[in-house]
């Protein structure tokens, strides 16, 4: 079985700056892989060249065996790619039913239809209140995204990569800003994902990103530092260097 | 749901028999309001639903109206064959000049219509061969569908009354459709919409072309209510008053362009008569609209109804 995500050799400048340096990654199907380094250290920038939002260099990245680099970033979400942003990115006077609704339409068919309307007792309206449901937020679902609370906000994202029924999951940062409470639940919400859906997460809460991952990625300046299941590289010297002994 | 149709039937029969009651000049003057409605309500797609200000909108009113005079006064050919081809021809210019446009966003897509209808512009006041120029397009007629007189003024007030109805319901449609609620999300989030599996890029030239087309529609009755054409409609001050009447009356919504269009048409031909500088009284009604009602009229009416006799606004 081909890998969900393989990403090689990838290289990308910002002018003189080096933001990605050969980096390699592999994630096999359902796995759960963690990518940790210091601020700067191209986390994200690494994410936006895997969705097509950033064009490396150079280097390769395949989902499920077939080659993205040349792809927009809106074919490669029809390939079972999600993810979630670091920087909350809903639709803020829209309510939470309809941030979901646009979701699922963005892989379905009927987002090219022109003409029929879209009304609040679709089939559509039904399935985005489930998937609200899973993460909690069922009562709320026709509140505005404005007037929920931050980490409500935080579970909608997830709610929103979720609706797509992905095969690949990227969470940029997903417990940013949350307070001990919501992490806690928030956590919950992430570990009970199916294990049918690779994750790649970039988290900075070590206690719940250690007891997430499987296999973890440390990354600084750009270049992978230690690659490896998750106690070789706990344990690691260099990644206590870089990161764990701060 | 119910009520909401028996409102809208009602509108339309007191529209209908409002002609009865007035003369000429207010009944042309309510052509003209129904003509300016389908423009700005097409230029609102963009604006309004897109979040892609266009500067350059009157080109396709213009290029519309252009090519219907130009065929007849050239070719003297038909209106049943003028028509559908001002039609396609404008939205096949749209087409070209939406692809160009949205090469970029934001400001630069605002300098790129503009760029475009400059030059459309140049070629009405220049190319005096094919445009005549300055002294622009005369000696022209209406159209006789089945028969019906549209010389006839009430004649003519029905004839756009029936197109705007019906151009305002496609609108509509389009807009509450799936495809609508994809515009407004690539207006709000279009990094997000992308993500989310969306092409961008298309959705908004789609819209373009879409705007395009209904601009050649509200050319068409232009035509049709002037006989007559000048390069000036399809100048910058023309484009801009569309836009006028969309940030007045409500960018995105349905009922915001109808309001602009009232209120500027109205402005520019009837307080323009006993107020000499209308242009004036235009700009404090402006400053007094982005003041009091930043959204609009429409949405600030609402809110005032809704603070003065409460319930939903």
């Amino acid at each position: 079985m081909s890998l969900a995500l393989h990403v090689k050799d990838l290289k990308k400048s910002f002018g003189g700056i080096a933001v990605t340096q050969n980096v390699s990654l592999e994630v096999a199907p359902g796995e759960r892989r963690l990518i940790i380094g210091p601020n700067g250290a191209g986390k994200t920038t690494l994410f936006a060249q895997i969705t097509g939002d950033l064009k490396p260099d150079s280097g390769s990245v395949s989902i499920f065996g077939k080659e993205v680099i040349q792809l927009p970033v809106h074919a490669r979400a029809h390939m079972g790619m999600s993810r979630t942003y670091q920087i909350i990115t809903l639709f803020k006077k829209d309510t939470l039913a309809h941030n979901v609704v646009l979701s699922l339409l963005g892989i379905h068919q009927r987002k090219r239809n022109l003409f029929n309307p879209l009304l609040s007792n679709d089939v559509l309206y039904d399935q985005a209140i489930e998937f609200l449901d899973s993460v909690g937020l069922k009562n709320q679902a026709f509140r505005n995204v404005s007037e929920i609370s931050y980490g409500e906000q935080r579970r909608v994202e997830i709610a929103l990569a979720l609706a797509q029924n992905p095969k690949l999951l990227l969470l940029d940062e997903p417990l940013a800003g949350l307070s001990q409470d919501e992490r806690v639940m928030v956590s919950d919400l992430i570990n009970n994902i199916s294990r049918e859906v690779a994750i790649v997460m970039i988290e900075h809460d070590m206690e719940m990103a250690l007891a997430f991952a499987e296999k973890i990625l440390v990354l600084q300046y750009g270049k992978v530092i230690v690659d490896g299941d998750r106690d070789s590289v706990v344990n690691d010297p260099k990644t206590q260097e870089v990161y764990l002994g701060h | 749901m119910m009520k909401q149709s028996l409102i809208y039937v009602g509108l339309i029969l007191v529209l209908m028999i409002l002609p009865i009651f007035f003369g000429e000049y207010y009944v042309n003057l309510g052509s003209q309001i129904m003509i300016a409605a389908i423009f700005a309500a097409s230029l609102n797609l963009l604006v309004g639903y897109g979040g892609l200000t266009s500067l350059g909108h009157a080109t396709y009113l213009g290029l519309s109206a252009y090519a219907s005079a130009w065929l007849f006064s050239r070719y003297g050919m038909s209106h049943a064959y003028t028509a559908p081809i001002a039609l396609i021809f404008t939205t096949f210019v749209g087409a070209i000049f939406g692809w160009i446009s949205l090469r970029a966003s934001g400001l630069s897509f605002l300098m790129l219509t503009l760029a475009l209808s400059q030059i459309i512009w140049g070629i009405g006041y220049r190319w005096v061969d094919l445009t005549n120029g300055d002294n622009g397009i005369s000696g022209l007629t209406r159209p006789t569908p089945f028969g019906i007189n549209l010389e006839n003024s009430n004649n003519f007030y029905w004839f756009c009354l029936l197109i705007t109805i019906l151009c305002l319901f496609f609108i509509a449609r389009v807009v509450n459709s799936p495809f609508g609620a994809s515009l407004k999300g690539t207006r709000d989030q279009d990094k997000r919409m992308s993500a989310l599996g969306y092409n961008v890029w298309k959705i908004r030239w789609i819209t373009f072309v879409l705007a395009s087309f209904f601009g050649a529609v509200s050319g068409l009755l232009y035509i049709y209510l002037n006989k007559y054409i000048h390069p000036s409609v399809i100048s910058i001050t023309s484009s801009a008053e569309a836009l006028l009447c969309v940030i007045a009356g409500g960018a995105g919504t349905l009922a915001g362009p109808i309001l602009g269009s009232i209120l500027i048409v109205l402005l520019k031909n009837y307080v323009s008569g006993f107020v000499e500088r209308w242009n004036m009284l235009l700009g404090i009604i402006f400053l007094f609209i982005v003041i009091f009602m930043p959204a609009g009229m429409g949405p600030g009416f609402s809110q005032i109804k809704k603070r003065w006799f409460g319930g939903k606004p």
